[in-house]
């Protein structure tokens, strides 16, 4: 193993847990624990535990930090209300991707980016560098939080345990402050990354503090078989609810309406970075391919990078994402496909190892979780 | 987990009981594990010519897909049709669900294969643990 890969507070403990460990973004680890279809089951009907440490976290503090925020990131946080969250992302003056965040309102000047791993440095130094025009302070406190993600439908009963924060108020996409597991003044946000409901808490990243949280969250789940989950799991949930993953749905060469996430973005707030190219693209009829929902029909798995045929075998696109799907069971995939063939029903092919398979259109996400 | 020392291995992670001109396939211990759940097997068809060291078939996982290398020529006379409908079998007891049979068209190349013995220690070397 390169001496390069970064190590979270809990590596030990993954491995010590027996987990299959991975070079993720430059971060070592874990991929899976009991086995993936297990781990990713147990999010779908009980709870999941993730180390989510490697993401990171940037906070805007002072009078300007509300400009920055919204010259910076393509959602309104005007809309923001103090603990609340929303999913936006930083873009490019071409309207593309530099990254996708979670916007967290603390107070009325200090806002906190929750960014990707294998792109914190250039998220950070983006940020910096953008900011810099307004009065406000940037810092990065990705070391200083293990991030924790407590997810399925009995993530609250879980943490409920071990918090005197009233969970069933947080609603989803907000946030509160409590004790857990004895340590105060934690963040706990209704977030995450799975289609499911869950929550992520943010807890020092001293390695004696992340373990017995670690232990104890894993404790408290016991009795609903919670399972320590990796990235695997993590990959195949997030697909199946069609969440965006940096560098197959969304990077610097895809806009924000080919990935389908201009529902996030308002570009009625006025001017910020990447509005007027997507103005443009907008104005010009919108963009030329777009981001769709495969399933599948023949016997087949579809992976990232295999391309997409229309009916007379000719290529369209492109697999930006491709897997089973454990909990629904099928072979889906995301792809980028020419607008024509964007409708749900739309019969095409995907070229799995030289043959041509059978795939339809289907409208995202592939998985909703049940309405309670 | 002990290698079958009945059982001879290629560097590829298939195995192969050999027994007179017949012979059955299958693939690792130690690929089932490093491959995870697996969920789709690509079997060949009866009748099927396979090569020493060309592709057969594939095993795919929820994360991967991986070819299927034969041990040995020959040609199919069986394929474990139980793989399509539970994969997971493999997952299950590596060194008992078979993949295929054959019919060997020289028995001595199975000789010129990695022993239990040979096979663990390049497991070992390659995963540097």
């Amino acid at each position: 193993m390169p001496e390069t890969l970064r190590k979270a507070a809990l590596n030990p403990i993954h491995r010590l847990l027996g987990a299959k460990m991975v070079d993720f973004g430059g971060w070592d680890m874990p991929v899976e624990y009991s086995g993936l279809i297990a781990e990713h089951m147990a999010v779908r009907t009980g709870v999941g535990l993730f180390d989510v440490s490697h993401m990171g976290d940037i906070q805007f503090r002072g009078q300007g930090s509300f400009d920055a925020v919204q010259h910076i990131s393509m959602n309104d946080a005007s809309r923001l209300q103090v603990g609340q969250a929303q999913y936006s992302a930083m873009l490019y003056p071409q309207g593309t991707f530099v990254d996708d965040v979670i916007v967290h309102k603390f107070s009325d000047n200090d806002y906190l980016f929750v960014i990707n791993a294998g792109t914190r440095e250039k998220d950070y130094n983006w940020v910096r560098q953008n900011a810099r025009q307004f009065d406000c302070h940037v810092s990065d406190y990705s070391d200083y939080y293990t991030q924790l993600a407590i997810q399925g439908p009995k993530a609250e009963a879980t943490l409920q345990k071990l918090t005197n924060v009233d969970l069933r108020a947080i609603k989803f996409y907000w946030f509160a402050w409590g004790t857990v597991c004895g340590l105060p003044n934690t963040l706990i946000a209704r977030t995450g990354y799975t289609g499911e409901d869950g929550f992520e808490i943010y807890i020092p990243s001293d390695a004696a503090t992340s373990e017995r949280v670690w232990n104890e969250v894993l404790e408290a789940g016991r009795e609903f078989d919670i399972k320590p989950c990796g990235l695997g799991a993590r990959n195949t949930l997030r697909l199946e609810a069609a969440l965006s993953l940096y560098g197959h749905e969304i990077s610097e060469k895809i806009n924000v309406f080919e990935a389908g996430l201009d529902r996030f973005c308002k570009l009625e707030k006025g001017t910020f970075i990447g509005s007027e190219a997507l103005k443009q693209v907008q104005a010009a009829g919108g963009p030329e391919r777009k981001l769709v929902g495969l399933e599948v029909v023949e016997r087949g798995i579809a992976r990232d990078g295999y391309r997409v045929l229309d009916g007379q075998g000719q290529p369209i696109g492109n697999v930006a994402s491709g897997s089973p799907a454990p909990f629904l069971k099928k072979n889906i995939v995301l792809a980028f496909v020419p607008r024509a063939y964007a409708e749900p029903g739309t019969e095409v092919a995907v070229e799995i190892r030289s043959n041509p398979v059978k795939a339809k259109v289907v409208p995202l996400p592939f998985y909703k979780k049940p309405k309670v | 987990m002990a290698y079958p020392t009945k059982y001879r291995y290629t560097r590829e992670h298939e195995w192969i009981d050999a027994n007179g001109k017949t012979a059955s396939i299958g693939i690792t211990e130690h690929a089932q594990d490093s491959l995870g759940d697996i969920v789709f097997v690509e079997l060949p068809k009866i009748g099927d010519k396979v090569e020493k060291g060309k592709v057969f078939g594939s095993v795919e996982s929820v994360k991967a897909v991986s070819d299927l290398y034969s041990p040995a020529s020959g040609t199919v006379t069986a394929v474990n049709e139980e793989l399509t409908s539970a994969p997971e079998k493999i997952n299950a007891d590596a060194h008992v669900a078979w993949i295929m049979k054959i019919e060997l068209s020289d028995p001595g190349e199975v000789e010129s294969l990695l022993t239990a013995d040979a096979y663990e220690e390049y497991v070992k070397e390659e995963t540097g643990h």
